[in-house]
């Protein structure tokens, strides 16, 4: 089975999840053997595992004849294309660009990541997957989240298969019910036309039928997944001092620091905890718009001495983090799935999550709280902190349990859908 | 002749009230009134009540031929002379027919036995002195909360004076053998033992209404065939439930009433009596010992300790709990005993559990396990430092004791003292009527108080 798929980040340049998600996607799928994907992305940097995936850099695609010689297609872009591929591509222009901002292979370039023009490069994308929906051979479009939703439907339309669109996050989740009107019209209309939905939790699931007016009929849960730990990484977790040596717990929150993520429930139940104890500290590793707020907040309340933060963290720093931590604490308001319980309780941190994040769904080994309850919250970690067999045992049974939570069972589903939705569409 | 014993438990827990770790230390109420009352009147209303009030029918109907068992847990006692006296009103009108035992149990209907000897037996004979307070007879047969059994534990009954005790039959301690026989504690044959028939009485407490089960519907004229048909030699049949499977697990409209209503004629026609248990271990002897060295329990299919104390952090928090068992023994500070007894109770253990076969158990008022033990570590961190502050914690039990018992022996020796003093004053004053001797009195009792300077202030304590 040939996948054509929509991605906009992946591993190593991790930006957000949606990097994590889409690679454990595509190495679960390959997993089940029999597929053959090709991994759209806007800006390779052509340092990425091709092993699961075959990537198809957005950036080099022309979409405007430039008369190139091959040496010179081979020297520019060489690295990250096949100069064959950019001469097959180039045989399947279908409108006239010229007024477009090109540059001299006539492709258009991307900055990558999540920029201003973030709605311009969405738009660029589209078009340029016209130009690879007519060029490439495949069975089924996959397009993750709502940066990519109008390349499925570009793509659906050019090749007529059937379009299978990953709702990672909605806009409900990221503004906490103030949507941006743009946003939701993409979402909308790329869910519109999708043959089948897949979302990572139940409750994301229920945002699409419920305010996105899905039939529920084509609307699956698709749970995400955590891949084994890296032996490198595992090393770092190992290094973790025996609870005994600990004197300072650690109490960790990991994230982007905005409103979605619920920074300061975490910061109310650090002050509950501290009233009581004084030898617990608080990290925020992560940054975002409320970061400032928080410190603020921390300050207001006295406890900025325990309150630490680090700033963004990414690849091993994060573990490095884990490896310090006792307790990691998710207490998002809305979280479509939030894969980093999985990996602190992974790395043998157990956590406490929030009830309104998806993972909570499949997680069963981790404290589950409203994340407005910090009252709940703060008596969680203050036990997990206190009691050493409550930590010991949240520890040894989190890891067992998210050690059976793996991409190729969510290969295998996605896999069979496909199946189901080809069928379907035939 | 085959026998059959019939007995219920009346057990239901005093609830916990949600406790946060900021409250330890300012608060120290730590229970669910509300919660408590619902779940106590609901149960009466539900279950005792009818329950009982077709038991003293059949007690009627059949005088002398129906007997049966109870057992009640000191927290059930107090709950229902609370909120629900009628309930204890018609235990004793079923007493006073003549065809009940009342049994003993541990007073908290906790897991002392596993963990503090003198604390189990001061609790064991508190409930047997309530029993007696209450329907007027010292139990003769002991059972343990949730029939929770041992060779250490038997032992332990027995050196209380109990002639028997009741627990399970559970096949991997039984084997091949049945357990329609009397047998005897294999550390000490003086106690004698009956085994619960799990099919029989799960047939009636977990299955009864339970229409995909083959034998749906479950008449007493089979129940009792079952019981005739079994071999010749098998004699005893001990039929152990809760008092709630009537109404509660199985629901009044499943006509399980009228079904119980039926056995004691149906029994009489296929010539099986009823037997109170100590009748029958007055009347039968035990046919073998049986070795137990790892306790087991009516609960679950394993029919062991696993669901109270089957993950660390039930035995952290029992371990916890029992730690200071010794404290609270020597204390007297009443409400410390009252909390101490309802913080026992091993529902609170259960509430803990991760066993997968609890997945949809009842919680109370916890969502998880986690929840449960958060909780109760709370109440319990609070309940120890109470404890702790009621007497220097650098001082060891022994003694603590050893001074305890001072002051209460120069108490007494006070105490008949100041009688002494009192009536020769009396014939004094007889003799002559001069004030002058009580002074001098006085003046030689009070520097034999001083005598024990660390217990002076205990012993003044006391007094008041």
């Amino acid at each position: 089975m040939k996948v054509l798929m929509f991605g906009w980040e992946f591993p190593p340049h991790v930006f957000g999840g949606l990097a994590t998600a889409n690679y454990g996607i595509a190495e679960g799928l390959k997993a089940q053997g029999d597929m053959d994907i090709t991994l759209c992305l806007p800006r390779p940097f052509g340092d990425e595992d091709q092993r699961s995936a075959k990537i198809l850099a957005m950036n080099c695609v022309p979409i405007v004849w430039r008369d190139v010689h091959y040496d010179y297609v081979k020297n520019r872009i060489g690295n990250i294309m096949n100069p064959e591929l950019y001469y097959q591509l180039r045989d399947h222009l279908y409108a006239d660009f010229n007024y477009m901002h090109v540059n001299d292979l006539g492709c258009m370039e991307f900055a990558g990541g999540y920029p201003s023009n973030l709605h311009e490069e969405i738009n660029n994308y589209s078009i340029i997957a016209g130009v690879v929906a007519r060029q490439q051979q495949f069975d089924i479009i996959h397009a993750h989240d709502w940066l990519t939703f109008p390349a499925g439907i570009h793509a659906k339309q050019v090749s007529g298969k059937p379009l299978v669109i990953h709702v990672h996050a909605t806009d409900f989740d990221r503004s906490r019910g103030k949507v941006n009107p743009t946003v939701y019209g993409i979402e909308k209309n790329g869910m519109d036309h999708a043959d089948c939905i897949m979302c990572v939790s139940e409750l994301t699931r229920q945002t699409v039928i419920n305010h996105y007016h899905q039939d529920p009929a084509k609307c699956f849960t698709m749970h995400n997944a955590v891949y084994p730990l890296a032996p490198e990484l595992q090393a770092i977790v190992d290094q973790r001092k025996p609870s005994a040596e600990r004197k300072e717990k650690v109490v960790t929150f990991l994230g982007r620091i905005t409103m979605q993520k619920g920074p300061e429930y975490f910061i109310e139940a650090a002050k509950r905890v501290l009233d009581r104890t004084r030898n617990v500290r608080f990290c925020f590793a992560g940054s975002g718009d409320m970061m400032n707020a928080m410190i603020e907040m921390a300050a207001a309340y006295g406890i900025a001495d325990r309150c630490h933060f680090p700033g963004f963290m990414k690849g091993k720093q994060v573990f490095e983090c884990f490896r310090d931590s006792d307790v990691y604490v998710m207490p998002s308001v809305s979280e479509p799935f939030g894969i980093s319980p999985l990996e602190a309780m992974q790395s043998g941190v157990p956590s406490i999550i929030s009830k309104q994040s998806g993972c909570a769904e499949i997680l069963d080994k981790c404290i589950k709280v409203d994340y407005w309850d910090i009252d709940a919250m703060a008596d969680a970690m203050y036990a997990l902190c206190t009691y050493p067999s409550f930590h010991e045992y949240l520890q040894v049974e989190g890891k067992r349990e998210v050690d059976g939570i793996t991409w190729e069972k969510v290969g295998g589903r996605i896999k069979k859908l496909y199946e189901e939705t080809i069928q379907k569409c035939k | 002749m085959k026998t059959i014993c019939l007995y219920f438990e009346i057990h239901q827990i005093i609830h916990l009230k949600r406790y946060r770790f900021f409250d330890i230390g300012t608060d120290h109420y730590y229970f669910d009134d509300y919660e408590t009352e619902r779940g106590i009147t609901e149960t009466a209303e539900r279950s005792y009540v009818p329950a009982l009030q077709a038991l003293i029918s059949m007690a009627k109907e059949h005088p002398g031929f129906f007997k049966v068992a109870f057992s009640l847990s000191g927290c059930a006692v107090e709950q229902l002379e609370n909120y629900a006296p009628q309930v204890i009103e018609l235990l004793q009108e079923l007493n006073e027919t003549g065809c009940v035992e009342f049994l003993a149990e541990p007073y908290s209907h906790g897991l002392s036995s596993l963990a503090n000897e003198e604390s189990f037996k001061e609790e064991t004979l508190r409930m047997s002195r309530k029993i007696k307070e209450l329907f007027g007879k010292t139990p003769k047969v002991f059972r343990n909360s949730s029939l929770i059994y041992s060779d250490d534990i038997g032992c332990m009954v027995a050196s209380m004076g109990f002639k028997g005790m009741l627990t399970e039959g559970a096949k991997h301690v039984l084997g091949w053998k049945s357990p329609h026989f009397v047998y005897n504690c294999a550390a000490n044959p003086n106690l004698k033992l009956l085994l619960r028939d799990y099919k029989l009485s799960d047939d009636i407490s977990l299955r009864f209404n339970n229409t995909s089960w083959s034998e749906y519907p479950l008449f007493a004229e089979t129940y009792m065939d079952w019981i005739a048909q079994l071999p010749e030699e098998e004699q005893v049949i001990n039929i152990f439930m809760e008092l709630c499977a009537l109404g509660i697990f199985q629901p009044l409209s499943s006509n399980i009433l009228e079904f119980l209503k039926a056995l004691p004629a149906c029994a009489k026609e296929r010539g099986i009596t009823f037997s109170t248990p100590s009748e029958i271990f007055s009347k039968h002897k035990a046919v073998d010992s049986i070795e137990v060295p790892y306790p087991l329990s009516w609960v679950d299919e394993e029919r062991d300790i696993s669901c109270w104390l089957g993950n660390g952090m039930q035995r952290e928090a029992f371990n916890k709990l029992y730690s200071v068992a010794d404290r609270v023994r020597i204390c007297t500070d009443r409400r410390i005993k009252q909390d101490w007894d309802y913080l026992q109770a091993s529902n609170n253990f259960r509430f803990m559990t991760t066993k997968p076969s609890s997945a949809n158990m009842y919680r109370g008022i916890y969502d998880s396990p986690y929840d449960a033990f958060t909780n109760y570590m709370n109440i319990v961190g609070d309940f120890i430092s109470r404890v702790n502050s009621m007497y220097p914690h650098d001082i060891d039990n022994e003694e603590l004791n050893a001074l305890l018992t001072l002051i209460k022996n120069q108490g007494e020796e006070l105490e008949v003292k100041e009688k002494e003093i009192a009536r020769l004053n009396t014939r004094l004053k007889k003799l002559s009527p001069v004030d002058e001797p009580k002074k001098e009195t006085k003046v030689t009792k009070a520097p034999k108080a001083e005598k024990a300077p660390k217990a002076t202030k205990k012993a003044t304590a006391k007094k008041a």
